[in-house]
């Protein structure tokens, strides 16, 4: 099992979401976030006095999914949230121990 | 008989029909003798109400461009500053402003202990001031006025100034040098007979609300985190820019009653005409300042930046408010648009000073309140020598008294907040209630 960690640009969370969708994935957590990578931060102007935006906002995923599907997400996720500027997002996999689904208590790869 | 005779007499049978026909033996005074009386009075009341929408226009306003941790704070204050105005200018206020004959000393410093006393209930027009207006609906017109002046001062302390001391300022402006400095004009005082024009108050009320927003800024010094060690400034957004443009929205109905009520008479046609044309020329005054300050900051700085087209829309107004009767709409434009600009290049202007004024009342009030003084002079009958010398008499007088009043309040009790308060917000700090408790804080 594999925890998909992804950093994109909000705008292109729908576009996101439908790819993964069209490949089978049945589940995502979705969460507004603010960081800043290689984009950095920007300045803006408010009442005459410049200032530095130092966190963009970003939106990250998180997906858990087995470990045959892994490669095939991450290739979802980067084809749809690439425009090629700068900011497009990172993406990270991570080896997950355990699943369980509570309402079951079905495990692992079942779980997911 | 005349048809306003009828008119009356048709009325008095229907309101008082227990009365019958015995009326029609007594004499009805007609529209020519009470008629001015009755529409000056409504005018007070009517404009009176709008003025007093201004206060929630000041509260929605700074509550929007405060942070969310300081709203209730900035809330109470705006309450507890109208309501303290309401009854310093019944205790002393009303009559140390309009001393009548009463002066202490003639044209400078009315009575100290006089309360105001309303007409009888049902007073007879024989005992009524048939030539302005009934006491009670002049004295809540002038009233909302005062409150206007305080609300000025709220917004450019606001988030670290306490509650109390704050509001012990308010109760000396709006009880005693208010009134004092406004007899000069208004009370018929020493100012009026030097022919100083100032029709609404943008000397009278606006910048001297100004001046004592600027002696508390500097006696206060600024927010934590507002001015760097080398000087560049970190700029605080406030917590709700929709409030913020409703509250200017607000003060812009307000500012009808702000002025149009300041014709003092709707008796005759010329009278109710000019009232009219103020409306029409207040409102064009801060449209253009509104344009303005959007034209210009988006030229500035690339995008236009909303916070300074409400305080341009508020600059146009008080811009105009010193003359909104005599100038041409062309003339309230450019008179309304000066005051936009002002708005745009003094607020960073300010805080090249290390002056922290949160809402740009400053900005707004002082500086264009003496620009709108002195614009008199293109379109009213004033003197520019004149006019200067009355902006310079409310400057020094309320500059200087209330410097005097801050730090006289800052030695015995304090004014700000400790450090710790300031920075989790003084709603939970200082009043131990959040204004949103359901949402993340800023």
């Amino acid at each position: 099992m594999k925890l998909i960690i992804a950093t994109i640009k909000p705008f292109k969370l729908e576009e996101v979401r439908e790819a993964l969708t069209d490949i089978g994935v049945r589940g995502m957590m979705v969460t507004e976030i603010k960081g800043f990578g290689s984009q950095s931060g920007h300045t803006e102007i408010y009442r005459g006095a410049e200032y530095a935006v130092n966190f963009v906002p970003k939106i990250k995923l998180e997906i858990a999914v087995s470990a045959a599907m892994a490669d095939q997400v991450v290739d979802a996720i980067t084809k749809a949230a690439r425009t090629g500027k700068i900011g497009d997002g990172k993406i990270f996999v991570l080896d997950i121990q355990q699943a369980m689904r509570v309402r079951t208590g079905e495990t692992n790869d079942d779980a997911l | 008989m005349n048809p306003m005779l009828k008119l009356g007499l048709a009325a008095t049978l229907i309101v008082l029909p227990q009365m019958g026909l015995a009326q029609d033996t007594e004499a009805v005074p007609g529209f020519d003798e009470i008629g001015p009386y009755i529409m000056t009075t409504l005018l007070f009341c009517i404009a009176g109400f709008l003025v007093f929408f201004m206060a929630a226009g000041f509260a929605m306003l700074e509550g929007g461009l405060v942070r969310s941790k300081n709203v209730t704070m900035q809330m109470t204050k705006n309450i507890g500053l109208y309501s303290f105005a309401a009854i310093m200018y019944w205790l002393i206020g009303f009559n140390l402003m309009y001393p009548g004959d009463g002066w202490t000393i003639a044209g400078w410093v009315g009575p100290f202990f006089s309360q105001t006393v309303l007409d009888p209930v049902g007073v007879a027009a024989a005992d009524a001031d048939l030539g302005y207006a009934s006491i009670g609906s002049d004295f809540f017109f002038q009233l909302v006025f005062v409150a206007a002046t305080a609300s000025i001062v709220s917004g450019a302390l606001a988030e670290r100034i306490k509650l109390w001391p704050f509001l012990i300022f308010v109760i000396l402006l709006t009880g005693v040098m208010y009134p004092i400095s406004g007899s000069w004009q208004w009370g018929g005082g020493w100012l009026a007979e030097a022919g100083f024009s100032d029709f609404a108050g943008s000397t009278v009320v606006h910048s001297v609300g100004g001046w004592a927003a600027l002696a508390g800024a500097i006696v206060l010094g600024p927010r934590i985190g507002k001015y760097g060690k080398d000087g560049k400034v970190t700029p605080i957004p406030g917590s709700n820019l929709a409030l913020a443009t409703l509250g200017t929205f607000i003060l812009w109905l307000g500012w009808f009653g702000f002025n149009g009520g300041s014709q003092l008479a709707m008796g005759t046609v010329g009278d109710v005409s000019d009232v009219s044309r103020i409306f029409a020329n207040t409102n064009m005054a801060a449209a253009a300042g509104a344009v303005t300050a959007l034209i210009l900051t988006q030229l500035m700085y690339k995008k236009p930046d909303l916070t300074m087209v409400l305080n341009g829309a508020l600059a146009g107004l008080v811009s105009i408010t010193a003359e909104p009767l005599a100038p041409t709409l062309f003339g309230a434009l450019w008179i309304g648009a000066v005051g936009g600009v002002i708005v745009v290049l003094t607020v960073p202007m300010l805080d090249r000073f290390k002056i922290d004024d949160v809402v740009g009342a400053i900005p707004v009030h002082l500086f264009a309140g003496i620009w709108g003084t002195i614009a008199v002079v293109f379109y009213g009958s004033a003197n520019i020598v004149t006019q200067l010398m009355g902006i310079a008499a409310y400057g020094v007088f309320t500059f200087v008294g209330s410097l005097i009043v801050w730090f006289i309040i800052k030695a015995a009790m304090g004014l700000r907040v400790d450090e710790e308060t300031e920075i989790n917000g003084l709603d939970m700090s200082e009043m131990g209630m959040e204004a949103y408790p359901e949402f993340s804080k800023s």
